[in-house]
């Protein structure tokens, strides 16, 4: 199953490390053109697992959703690379649902690649961070919004580049409290990924001052969905799920496995703006985003793949990039030297956001705003003004240091 | 009473205006696709004048007969006429052309195209493209020396500063800065280029013989968070003593004293303000501020802001003549 450039051995990297340290001592801080030749080889890892399929006719199922996000950094860190002779290669692991994941792992850092990318769930990937060949390996998660893995499953081998779940309901709830709609309704799906976004919700209620004033939960399947029938029974089905509501202001629908959530709005009882998975959604990409020289990488990220840049194809990119920007800057490879420089206040990732996206130590999760888009328009990006902290007020989304329950680097 | 402040007002704008000696700015707005026309004596608009798509780099020709403008989403570079107000032709540029600066003989344009990670040269005599140069990824500053020897490019996502040797057409080094640098500016005597990073929020000052950085300028404004200070257009006064960096969402241009590099003053003006430009005599300093949709207009020996004048729709930069 791997695609892609060939493998470094373990001598080789050998090598390679120490003619680094000598190019580092030789050009002092600064790194220029003149420095010794460097390669650098990532690994890709992922698991060809089935997702949902979109309610929508017209949202898109790519098939290299992510990977060729991690593609276009790559392509970028080689472009930057070339006046610096360093050469980014990926090597692509895709192995079957249920697949040998250790085998996909070990063929990786036996051949010297410590520096991974997982597109992979949150099992999954705490598999792999547990490896022994991978404890000295830096794992950049591009995937998982699992709060979990940010509190009692964080890893000190794992970096998150995907917004875990509080900060997106956190995004969310900032913005309906600076529009003062503070009733909410919440409807939930009955998958677990359903559930976990709407316990987010509720932590988020509690921390804005957000009333949730009814829930509710879909359990019945939407049948003969997109056709002349369906949509009919569809309208009467979401009528009825939203009919007999206290007042309230907003609807907050979390339906991550795509079952009803996109058919909820204009189909309510009450006539309410739907946000949350559907409606307004927050996230931390959307092709509709052309501030901040968003255009730029929307148009690049277009004419390589004939699509829009979707969220996991962006944080799969911010993935490569991370790696690029950390080699850029220290001029090594080496995996321990790479997580000092990300956990350090050197380090800064530039993606399209308008300020410099840094880690959290306490859960190396990445900062950044988030952004709020109906399906054609970015509407607004959090955090909102006015909403504080001394750090940076990108902390006052997610898991901020005092409430986690992760203390990766004291 | 009123009348008469009204008045007094009005008289110290006028002595104002009769020392800028009729100047004219020309201001390139982005998303209103249109290029306004200021009358720097009456300080208020005369013509707006439709262009190509997405119109942002913007500069006069040697001769100040005409104004070059990138406008980017057509692909091309238009030609307007000063005389007439219309723009007369097109140049090739090579897709997507940002930022562009002129060889000082007033015979090259060298383009910074975004899209394709090139700088296109081009030949204005022949109207032809003579050469593109590889550089790093999403290319916008432009600057060229005083002497013409050299160019420098900045690539905002590759966080470098690429000096090409205009002679040979090639990158012979380039200098890491912070990330995003977004634009280059040569001091008068050519010694050292000035890199502002948007991201990174400083701006490098490089020695030119060398490609060292000299200095890295870092802003503060009380009040302000760090993150939102991001310097952006750079113009140096004609004595090399002063350098003015727009701040972008920071609404500020900042005033550096050159030889010690000290922000002296930081000067509030519209909302994101991008590009700047120094009137020939050095004595205005105009800013585009794109989301609030007008033109700053800096006494530059007073440092105050005089006036602000409504332009199109996100206005992005500024020639003058």
């Amino acid at each position: 199953m791997t695609k892609g450039a060939p493998i470094l051995g373990i001598g080789a990297g050998l090598v390679l490390f120490f003619a680094l340290v000598f190019s580092i001592v030789s050009t002092g801080h600064e790194a220029r053109a003149d420095t010794t030749p460097l390669k650098i080889s990532i690994g890709y890892i992922s698991e060809a697992i089935p997702e949902p399929d979109p309610l929508s006719l017209v949202e898109i199922v790519p098939k290299d959703k992510g990977i060729a996000g991690v593609r276009l950094g790559l392509e970028d860190n080689n472009t930057t690379g070339k006046f610096l002779k360093q050469t980014y290669e990926v090597a692509e692991k895709v192995i079957p649902a249920g697949g040998d994941l250790h085998q996909a792992a070990t063929e990786l850092t036996s051949a010297g690649i410590k520096l991974i990318i997982a597109n992979l769930t949150a099992d999954r990937l705490l598999e792999l961070a547990a490896y022994p060949e991978m404890q000295d390996a830096v794992i950049l998660d591009m995937r998982t919004q699992d709060d979990r893995l940010r509190s009692d499953d964080c890893r000190a081998n794992v970096f998150h580049m995907m917004p875990n779940r509080a900060m997106k309901a956190d995004a969310l709830a900032q913005f309906l409290v600076s529009k003062q709609w503070m009733r909410w309704v919440l409807i939930e799906g009955s998958n677990p990924d359903d559930k976990a976004f709407a316990d987010a919700i509720r932590r988020s209620a509690k921390r804005f001052k957000g009333d949730i004033v009814e829930q509710r939960t879909y359990t019945f399947a939407a049948g003969s969905r997109r056709t002349d029938t369906g949509q009919a029974q569809i309208r009467k089905q979401m009528t009825e799920l939203t009919q007999r509501l206290p007042d309230y202001d907003v609807m907050i629908v979390a339906d991550e496995s795509e079952v009803f959530g996109d058919y909820l709005p204009y189909r309510t009882w009450d006539p309410r703006p739907v946000v949350g998975t559907s409606g307004l959604v927050p996230t931390a990409w959307h092709r509709s985003l052309e501030q901040w020289a968003g255009t730029q990488i929307q148009r690049r990220f277009i004419k390589a793949t004939n699509r829009p840049m979707l969220e996991r194809d962006y944080t799969g990119w911010m993935s490569a990039r991370a790696f690029g920007e950390s080699v850029t800057r220290i001029n090594t490879a080496d995996p321990k030297a790479i997580r000092d420089y990300m956990l350090s206040d050197k380090f800064e990732l530039a993606a399209f956001k308008g300020v410099g996206l840094t880690f959290r130590h306490w859960d190396q999760q990445l900062r950044e705003p988030i952004l709020l888009a109906s399906p054609l328009m970015l509407v607004s990006v959090s955090p909102q003004e006015g909403f504080l902290h001394q750090r940076t007020p990108l902390d006052t989304l997610g898991f901020d240091e005092p409430d986690s329950k992760c203390r990766l680097n004291p | 009473m009123r009348l008469l402040v009204g008045t007094s007002a009005l008289a110290l704008v006028l002595t104002v205006a009769s020392q800028a000696h009729a100047y004219t700015a020309y201001v390139s707005n982005e998303k209103g696709n249109t290029v306004s026309v200021i009358d720097l004596d009456k300080m208020e608009v005369t013509a707006t004048i439709p262009v190509g798509e997405r119109p942002r780099g913007i500069i006069m020709s040697g001769d100040l007969k005409q104004v070059y403008i990138c406008t980017s989403d057509a692909d091309h570079i238009e030609v307007l006429d000063t005389e007439t107000l219309k723009v007369t032709r097109t140049l090739p540029s090579g897709p997507d052309p940002e930022l562009f600066t002129l060889a000082p003989d007033g015979k090259t344009l060298y383009v910074a195209n975004e899209d394709n990670n090139m700088v296109t040269v081009l030949d204005l005599e022949a109207n032809d493209v003579s050469a593109e140069i590889p550089v790093g990824t999403e290319p916008e500053g432009m600057g060229v020396s005083p002497d013409g020897k050299w160019l420098v490019n900045t690539s905002e996502t590759t966080s470098m500063a690429h000096f090409i040797d205009t002679s040979s057409l090639e990158v012979v080094d380039s200098v890491l800065v912070d990330t995003r640098p977004r634009f280059a500016r040569f001091t008068p005597d050519g010694s050292k280029v000035w890199v502002s990073s948007e991201v990174g929020g400083t701006v490098a000052v490089i020695d030119t013989a060398t490609r060292k950085i000299l200095h890295k300028v870092e802003f503060a404004v009380q009040g302000l968070r760090k993150e939102t200070i991001q310097p952006v257009g750079i113009v140096i006064t004609p004595d090399g003593k002063t350098a003015f960096v727009a701040l972008g969402p920071a609404n500020r241009v900042a005033v550096i004293d050159t030889a010690s590099f000290e922000v002296k003053d930081y000067l509030l003006v519209g909302q994101r303000v991008w590009q700047l430009a120094l009137t020939p005599d050095a004595k205005l300093l105009l800013s585009a501020n794109g989301e609030s949709n007008d033109v700053s207009v800096i006494d530059v020996d007073r440092l105050k802001a005089l006036k602000s004048i409504p332009v199109g729709e996100l206005p992005w930069g500024v020639a003058i003549k």
